[in-house]
């Protein structure tokens, strides 16, 4: 079974990446965009068919490494068994 | 009293502070490998700076959960003292014995320089020796050194006496002009509610001798020693 994990600062929390790459899209001429954060994906293949089980141990990893409660907040995916997790 | 250094993968301050320790400060020192988790011959741990396990993930988010760090609350329990300098305190704001988290700096530029640190608490018991009010000099080094910590949090901070030293100026004054990495509130460091955990962004093994430009680093080992035996405590273990 596949998983993606994405993780990303806070609202509230200044992305000073985020901001710097935001100016260098608008060096290159993209106006248009307002806002930018940098966030990260984590893919991962796990052992297991229960989507449900995995996605409760997948939480748990968020908790306690993946992610940083005081600064970061998570979502969890769970791909079906065959499907590669592709990156939009 | 007995000084342990913490070397993760990656650590680049041990050796200075493994000198300062044992040849400035003549004081007892050893190494302790990351997967140690007997410290029991120790007094106080460092957890020096450097880019632990490549700080991959977050800056010390790897380190935080190391056999080494995972040994250290029951140490500080048994009355030890732990000084996380640089990416030590980031460590410990990962293992979460430090409230709040060290961020990108807010001018996202690596920060070496030397910075002015006004000291707000001198009754822990690394700063014991210190006056409030006292304007140390110390280098920093990093990139991720920006203090964050919820509204709920600071008042915590704030109310139970835990901001140790925050950026100023060397007249003292804690201006925006004075803060390296946006830290919220100039904070450069802090100590757990007991006061036996300090992390500090800034390098006091980098300030321990004339020659380096100060040796005001020195000052936090001196109170260190100094309390024990103004305590007359050996610690019970």
């Amino acid at each position: 079974m596949r998983a993606r994990v994405f993780v990303r600062l806070k609202r509230g929390i200044l992305d000073p990446q985020g901001s710097a790459v935001k100016r260098a899209l608008e060096g290159l001429g993209y106006r248009e965009v307002q806002e930018l954060r940098v966030g990260k994906v984590l893919e991962l293949e796990l052992e297991g068919t229960d989507p449900g089980q995995a996605h409760g141990r997948l939480e748990e990893m968020c908790r306690r490494l993946l992610a940083n409660p005081v600064t970061e907040e998570f979502t969890v995916e769970i791909v079906e068994d065959g499907a590669r997790p592709r990156l939009a | 009293m007995r000084f342990g250094v913490v070397i993760f993968p990656g650590t680049w301050s041990d050796c200075d502070f493994h000198y300062v320790i044992g040849e400035v400060l003549r004081q007892p020192v050893k190494y302790v490998w990351h997967r140690d988790t007997d410290l029991g011959d120790l007094d106080c741990v460092i957890l020096p700076g450097g880019f632990s396990y490549g700080d991959y993930l977050r800056a010390g988010a790897v380190a935080g959960r190391s056999p080494v760090v995972e040994a250290l609350p029951d140490f500080v329990a048994r009355g030890g003292y732990v000084l996380g300098s640089c990416n030590g305190f980031q460590i410990l704001c990962e293992a979460r014995m430090l409230p709040g988290a060290l961020l990108r700096n807010e001018c996202l530029q690596y920060r070496c320089q030397s910075t002015h640190l006004f000291v707000e608490n001198a009754e822990t018991p690394f700063t014991r020796g210190l006056r409030p009010g006292q304007v140390l000099k110390m280098p920093i080094s990093h990139g991720e050194g920006k203090y964050y910590a919820d509204p709920e949090t600071l008042r915590t901070l704030k109310a139970r006496n835990q901001i140790v030293f925050r950026y100023s100026t060397e007249a003292g004054d804690v201006t925006k002009e004075a803060n390296p990495n946006g830290s919220i509130e100039n904070i450069a460091g802090i100590v757990n509610e007991a006061g036996t955990v300090l992390g500090l962004m800034p390098h006091p093994e980098r300030a321990a001798e004339t020659a380096m430009g100060g040796t005001d680093g020195l000052l936090l080992f001196h109170s260190l020693i100094g309390s024990l035996v103004e305590d007359g405590s050996v610690l019970n273990r």
